[in-house]
């Protein structure tokens, strides 16, 4: 119930920063609020608006955020057996197959198959639930705001990709490409179109995922 | 152009959920495709902190995004809960703009 309590209100903070980070790059509050219903995955929708908001190409936003959406296939192909749906379900669930929803889904393993389901379909539906209304929240906040950077927008939304990169940095290792990625941004953005600095950062995790450790 | 990376973007997330949940296992279990796969949400989110809190255009800018982004790592490092972590960032690069 705390940890619910605790994914909620994550939720709902990177909503209103999604909202007002979409809203800053330049989209509508609809807009906004369809990214929430129909991409529905925190990073991608990030990245997305992030990329436009630096000047990038929208071949780039796009490109960005469907890069940082690979892993939900990889967790789809986790929850597909332990779920068994078909038709209309299915589709459902695959929208629902986020982060949350299969952290909780594996989380619950010991207590056996139907506690499994039942988190993934709980925390799913929650977190859309959640993240819908406040995206709306903070787009519709932001654009009575006014100017993003009188409000610390613009540093809210790097931030916000802080907060998402930093638990996932468990081992030296892990650190080390994070810092590499960094380096490498900072050496090739005065080369590259803005936008494309960030997709090519996909470069770093080819390198170093290439071979086994 | 905003429409066209929105409706793109979705297609393309929901495509991607969708392909997990219906092809069999053995066709994304390679090793080199799931070490790489593993290590892109670091590399790009790790790009992005940069990309946006210290480009401008294709620029590398030191601007009061960088207090922001200073404060948001002294809130992480003192292990505080996420929405914390954004709200330091903001009231910091907004105190710098303003002082500024």
């Amino acid at each position: 119930m705390r940890d619910a309590l605790s994914v909620a209100l994550t939720v709902s903070v990177y909503g209103v920063a999604f909202g007002a980070a979409s809203v800053a790059a330049g989209f509508s509050v609809v807009q906004s609020c369809l990214f929430s219903l129909l991409t529905f995955t925190g990073a991608s929708q990030f990245a997305a608006v992030g990329v436009v908001a630096s000047g990038g190409a929208g071949i780039s936003a796009i490109a960005a955020a469907a890069m940082l959406g690979t892993r939900n296939a990889l967790y789809g192909i986790q929850m597909a057996p332990l779920l068994k749906v078909k038709g209309l379900k299915r589709v459902a669930a695959a929208q629902i197959t986020i982060d949350e929803s299969t952290g909780v889904a594996l989380a619950q393993a010991p207590r056996g198959t139907d506690a499994m389901r039942l988190g993934f379909w709980l925390t799913g539906t929650g977190v859309f639930i959640f993240w819908n209304v406040f995206t709306f929240i903070g787009a519709y906040g932001a654009k009575s705001l006014g100017n993003p950077a009188s409000w610390g927008l613009d540093a809210a939304v790097p931030a916000a990709f802080l907060g998402l990169v930093w638990p996932r940095l468990e081992t030296m290792y892990l650190r080390l490409v994070a810092a590499s990625a960094v380096a490498f941004v900072l050496l090739v953005t005065p080369w590259m179109p803005a936008g494309l600095p960030i997709i090519a950062s996909a470069l770093v995790a080819v390198g170093f995922g290439w071979r086994e450790r | 152009m905003l429409w066209v990376v929105l409706i793109a973007t979705s297609a393309l997330c929901f495509a991607i959920k969708l392909v997990g949940h219906s092809v069999p296992e053995r066709w994304l279990a390679n090793a080199r495709l799931q070490r790489i796969n593993a290590l892109i949400p670091i590399a790009l989110l790790s790009a992005l902190v940069i990309a946006e809190g210290l480009v401008t255009k294709n620029h590398v800018v030191v601007d009061h995004r960088l207090a922001g982004l200073a404060a948001a790592l002294a809130a992480l490092f003192a292990k505080a809960p996420f929405p914390v972590v954004v709200i330091a960032a903001a009231v910091t690069s907004a105190l710098v703009y303003h002082l500024h």
